[in-house]
């Protein structure tokens, strides 16, 4: 998978109530990231809670899960 | 083509029923629509089933035969139309046309889901499977998710904010209250809305719609012979379905819905009215937020207007525009695939004048929003009397 590379969060929310293949996930920061090559992606943000406008930079793929950090 | 005519409906209790399964379920909403309709299981010429997930549910497949075979029909087309919680929208729409273009006079329509015997992360997962598997979903997207990523750009974008979403959640409840056939039927206050335990940020349990078992079914006929069945025939006067991406972050602008907007427009050229002609509606209230929306792409009110007007009362049944004086998804229930023929019964005992203390004024045209997923199918009807 290639490198989705920096964007800016879209949209955002955190999930209490998870499906069943993500019950040890909770809470989690998922977003739609408009990336800067002009698409968006949903994927989970790490670490520090990001809001809509924040950039953020691609982390890595965790089973085929893009995850990104805000960036400081 | 031909102008078609709801002639009868019938519908379960919508709620928790650990002793019926789906195929009693919606074998007495059917049942009911026959009765209500003084119709012989003999002059039904096909049925038309809406489920979304019953084999995922409950295992069954092969779900329209089996539930006909359970009304003692045999002989005729049973067919299932899935469309995530659209589904029986779609039959229903698929079976006005049908009858429209003339290929049947009299068609049996029912929606069922039988939900709550699975437990809630596995009815989530089910739930997910209307999205996109490939990409949000496997992020890790659940429907509540989907809808409050969708409120918080609404917010972002518009202002909308907390108190105007659980205005929606106090009203409906307000609503369900008084609908004998509701699954929760209780009265809320905003504080308790405002203070929901979170399911998915900005959305509290008190945003979301119930995980329910029911049914909902509707006979039609053409118009010309709608007086076989019935005194009091209610009128299809416009039906639309559009769909588009299943996947939310395809969408180009997610605080607006353009299957919604296209199905709309579409019904109300066909009926010949305008959205400000309506006089009240049974909107796709999955989550808070979805009813905002629905006013707002239904032309009721500008684009970020919604949120205000719901907050004022503009929607109670004493407003200016009756929004879900069923109570909604929101308390009347949500078993998915009952949903959109649900809805039409509920347009239709407004027309009728039978909805009691839920009686709105102004009961002579009514619409139906039917959504499945984050809005990949809407399915729009325009219901009058006759």
């Amino acid at each position: 998978m290639t490198n989705p590379g920096s964007g800016t969060v879209y949209t955002e929310t955190v999930v209490f109530s998870p499906p069943e293949a993500y019950v040890n996930d909770v809470p989690y920061q998922l977003a739609i990231v408009q990336l800067e090559s002009g698409r968006r992606l949903t994927g989970r943000i790490d670490g520090e809670r990001a809001h809509i406008g924040d950039k953020v930079k691609f982390v890595e793929f965790r089973k085929d899960v893009a995850f990104f950090r805000k960036s400081i | 083509m031909r102008q078609v005519a709801v002639v009868g409906i019938g519908k379960t209790a919508f709620g928790a029923f650990p002793d019926r399964d789906l195929r009693s379920l919606a074998v007495e909403a059917g049942q009911k629509a026959l009765e209500n309709a003084g119709a012989k299981h003999s002059q039904v010429e096909a049925f038309f089933l809406g489920n979304f997930a019953g084999p995922s549910f409950v295992g069954q497949n092969h779900l329209a035969p089996y539930v006909a075979a359970g009304m003692g029909i045999t002989g005729i087309p049973a067919t299932r139309f899935e469309a995530a919680c659209a589904s029986s929208g779609a039959a229903f729409f698929h079976a006005v046309s049908a009858v429209a273009a003339g290929l049947y006079d009299v068609i049996l329509v029912t929606g069922v889901e039988k939900m709550t015997s699975q437990p809630t992360p596995k009815v989530t997962e089910i739930l997910a499977g209307a999205g996109d598997l490939c990409g949000e979903v496997r992020a890790g997207a659940t429907f509540p998710a989907l809808f409050a990523m969708i409120a918080r750009r609404h917010m972002y974008q518009y202002g909308t904010t907390r108190e105007q979403l659980a205005a929606v959640a106090v009203k409906n409840h307000a609503n369900g209250a008084k609908n004998p056939l509701a699954h929760m039927r209780k009265v809320i206050t905003m504080e308790q809305a405002l203070n929901g335990k979170p399911i998915s940020e900005p959305l509290t349990v008190y945003d979301c719609s119930l995980i329910s078992d029911g049914a909902a079914a509707v006979l039609i006929a053409p118009f010309e012979r709608a007086s076989e069945f019935t005194d009091k025939p209610v009128r299809v006067l416009g039906i639309s379905q559009a769909s588009d991406n299943v996947a939310l972050d395809e969408k180009e602008d997610i605080t607006t819905l353009r299957a919604v907007k296209i199905s709309a427009e579409k019904a109300y050229k066909m009926a010949g009215v305008k959205p400000s002609d309506i006089q009240f509606a049974e909107v796709h209230d999955c989550f808070t937020i979805a009813e905002i929306v629905a006013i707002e792409d239904l032309g009721f009110v500008k684009k970020g207007e919604g949120g205000p007007y719901s907050l004022a009362g503009k929607t109670c049944i004493q407003g200016e525009l009756p929004v879900n004086t069923s109570g909604g998804l929101k308390a009347k229930g949500h078993p998915v695939g009952a949903t959109g023929v649900g809805q039409i019964c509920d347009v239709v005992q407004q027309i009728r004048g039978e909805a009691d203390e839920r009686q709105v004024k102004r009961n002579s045209l009514g619409l139906a929003q039917n959504l499945g997923g984050s809005g990949a199918t809407s399915v729009i009807t325009i219901l009058g009397a006759a």
